[in-house]
C-alpha cells in the first residue's frame, strides 16, 4: 500500500491510498482536478502530467523516452515531469508528493 | 458569485461512454447545480473503449482496470448513473424522454451522446453463420474470448482491414489464433491513411503471422458443421471457426431523426454542440460538426472528439459561450507499434516519410496540401507527433527540405 499526495494547481492537497494500478487511475477515481487520463493510460494524451517532488525522484525513477517525447514541447514540463499513467502503485511510492502540472 | 440558474434544472444525458461521462463530470466542474442523469443500455460501469480491441482483448485483465471513473466518483459528484436502460423516444414538446420500460424522465437540457454501433453488412448467409462477432462493447470482448477458448482450431477471419479489424487481428494473434483479414479495398486502412502507411501495416501483420488478403469482396457465407466457409467475388474462399466483423459503424441517430433534428452524416451541431433544438445538445461519434481549422464539417470517431466536445457542451450548458476548435488526434496500438496521428489528412497533395536513424521501427509520415501541414502519422515516434501537433495548431510553415533531412534532429526550431 502507498500513500500518495497530490498538490493541485489550486494548491489543494489531496492524499490518497492505493494498492495497485496506476497513479493516474487512482487520481481519476478520486476526481483529482487536472488529472484526466483521457487515453486510459497508454501514453497517448499527456493529460496526467505531474511533477515529482525533487526529494522523491528516486522513488519513481526517470521518465521513459515516450513520456519525455510527449512532454517535449510542453511549457510546463521540467526534469521532474512524469506522466503518472506510467507510475505503477507499489510500496516504493509510499509518501510520494506529486504536483499536478498546469495545462494550457 | 452569480446566481446559479441551473440549480433546479435537470440535465439528462443519453449515452454513458467517453462523451457522456466526461460531460457529466465537466458539468459539475463548470458549476451545474441541478440534477445530472446518465442513461446507457450497457449495464456495466462505463469503461474506456479503445482498449477493448487492444490490451483488454489480448490480456486476462479484468474490466475494472479500464473503468472511466470509479462508482464512488459518480456518487461524490452526485451524478445519477442509470445503466441497463434503453431510451425509446424523445418527446420534445414535453421535454421528456421515454424508456423502453415505459417510464418517463423529464429534462431541461438533453444531451445525445449516443455514439455508434457496428455496421452489420448484408452478406447472404451471415445470419446463420457460427460465432459471428463485432466489437464495440465489453460484452463483445467477453464473447470473443469465450468462443476462442472453446475452439480448438482457432481459425479466425476478420472482415475489414481498418483500425478495429487490424487491432483485433493483432490481439487474437497474440492469443494464438490463426488469423486472416479480408479487406475489400486494394489495401488495408484505405479510408484513413496513405498507401505507404497501409504497406507498413500490411507488412507488420504479415511478419506477425496474420494473413492479409486485399481486394476481397465477401459475397456469401455458408455454415457447415460448426464452421464457416466465406466466399469472395473472385472465387476464393476461406474457412473460419470465428468470424469478426470490422467493416465500420453506423451512428446512433434514430432518436434525433425521429424528432426531426437536423441530420447530415451525423447529428448536426453548432460550435457549442447544440443541435437544431436549443435544449438538445449532441456530442461524440454521433455528431456532424464544423472544424474551424480545416474549415469543413466532419464526423469523427475518436476519444479526443468525445472528450473535447463534452467540455464544450458543459461550458455551453452553464451559460458560457465556448467554441469547439480542436485539432483531431487518434492512436492505435498493434504488436510493438504505437501509432499516433494528429490532424486530418484528407485532400493532401504531397507526403513525406521521415525514418529516424534509431534502431528498430521509428518513423513519421507528414501530409501536406501545398505548404500547409495537414496531418502527421507517427510510428513509435511521439516526438514527431507532438511537433506535428504544434505546427498544425500554430499554422506554422515547415521547411520540407529540413524535415526530410534525417541528419537534422527533429526539433521545432530546426524545421523553420
Amino acid at each position: 500500500m502507498a500513500k500518495i499526495t497530490f498538490i493541485t494547481t489550486d494548491n489543494e492537497t489531496i492524499t490518497l491510498e492505493g494498492t495497485s494500478g496506476s497513479v493516474m487511475q487512482l487520481a481519476v477515481d478520486n476526481n483529482v482536478p487536472g488529472i484526466d487520463g483521457d487515453c486510459g493510460g497508454v501514453c497517448s494524451c499527456a493529460t496526467c502530467h505531474v511533477h515529482v517532488a525533487p526529494e522523491h525522484v528516486e522513488k519513481t525513477g526517470e521518465a521513459s523516452e515516450i513520456e519525455q517525447d510527449m512532454l517535449e514541447l510542453d511549457d510546463h514540463a521540467n526534469e521532474y515531469s512524469r506522466l503518472c499513467c506510467q507510475l505503477e502503485i507499489n510500496d516504493h511510492l509510499d509518501g510520494i508528493v506529486l504536483q499536478v502540472a498546469e495545462s494550457d | 458569485m452569480s446566481d446559479h440558474s441551473s440549480h433546479d434544472k435537470t440535465c439528462v444525458i443519453i449515452g454513458a461512454s467517453h462523451a457522456g461521462v466526461n460531460l457529466a463530470f465537466s458539468l459539475r466542474k463548470e458549476g451545474w447545480k441541478g440534477e445530472i442523469i446518465l442513461f446507457d443500455k450497457d449495464p456495466i460501469l462505463p469503461y474506456h473503449r479503445p482498449p477493448l480491441s487492444k490490451a483488454y482483448l489480448s490480456s486476462g485483465d479484468t474490466l475494472d482496470k479500464y473503468a472511466l471513473k470509479s462508482a464512488e466518483s459518480y456518487e461524490k459528484e452526485d451524478i445519477a448513473l442509470q445503466l441497463g436502460f434503453t431510451v425509446a423516444s424523445i418527446r420534445r414538446e414535453e421535454k421528456t424522454i421515454v424508456l423502453t420500460d415505459g417510464s418517463l424522465q423529464r429534462y431541461d437540457k438533453l444531451v445525445l451522446a449516443t455514439g455508434a454501433r457496428p455496421l452489420i453488412p448484408s452478406i447472404p448467409g451471415l445470419e446463420t453463420a457460427n460465432n459471428v462477432f463485432a466489437l464495440r462493447t465489453a460484452a463483445d470482448v467477453k464473447h470473443i474470448r469465450k468462443a476462442l477458448q472453446m475452439d480448438t482450431d482457432k481459425r479466425v477471419v476478420v472482415i475489414g482491414g481498418g483500425y478495429i479489424g487490424l487491432e483485433i487481428a493483432a490481439s487474437l494473434r497474440k492469443l494464438g489464433a490463426a488469423v486472416s483479414v479480408l479487406e475489400r479495398e486494394e489495401r488495408v486502412l484505405a479510408r484513413v491513411t496513405a498507401p505507404e502507411m497501409s504497406d507498413f501495416f500490411q507488412g507488420l501483420h504479415t511478419d506477425n503471422g496474420v494473413d492479409i488478403h486485399t481486394s476481397k469482396n465477401v459475397v456469401s457465407i455458408a455454415a457447415k458443421d460448426g464452421i464457416n466457409i466465406i466466399s469472395c467475388s473472385d472465387g476464393s474462399s476461406f474457412t473460419a471457426d470465428i468470424l469478426i466483423l470490422g467493416v465500420g459503424i453506423r451512428i446512433n441517430k434514430e432518436l434525433a431523426e425521429d424528432i426531426g433534428l437536423d441530420i447530415e452524416n451525423g447529428i448536426k451541431v453548432n460550435a457549442s454542440t447544440c443541435t437544431s433544438d436549443d435544449d438538445i445538445y449532441a456530442i461524440g461519434d454521433c455528431t456532424y460538426h464544423y472544424n474551424p481549422h480545416y474549415d469543413r464539417f466532419v464526423r469523427l470517431e475518436s476519444v479526443q472528439n468525445a472528450v473535447d466536445q463534452a467540455k464544450v457542451a458543459a461550458a455551453a450548458l452553464c451559460d458560457k459561450a465556448p467554441t469547439y476548435d480542436a485539432i483531431p488526434w487518434f492512436w492505435s496500438d498493434q504488436y510493438n507499434v504505437k501509432l499516433q496521428m494528429v490532424g486530418l489528412s484528407n485532400g493532401y497533395t504531397q507526403s513525406f516519410l521521415r525514418k529516424e536513424d534509431d534502431e528498430g521501427i521509428k518513423f513519421s509520415f507528414w501530409y501536406f496540401k501545398g505548404d500547409e501541414l495537414l496531418a502527421v502519422d507517427a510510428v513509435n515516434n511521439a516526438k514527431a507527433y507532438v511537433i506535428g501537433t504544434k505546427f498544425i495548431k500554430e499554422n506554422k510553415k515547415i521547411n520540407k527540405a529540413k524535415l526530410m533531412d534525417t541528419s537534422v534532429p527533429l526539433k521545432p526550431a530546426n524545421l523553420l
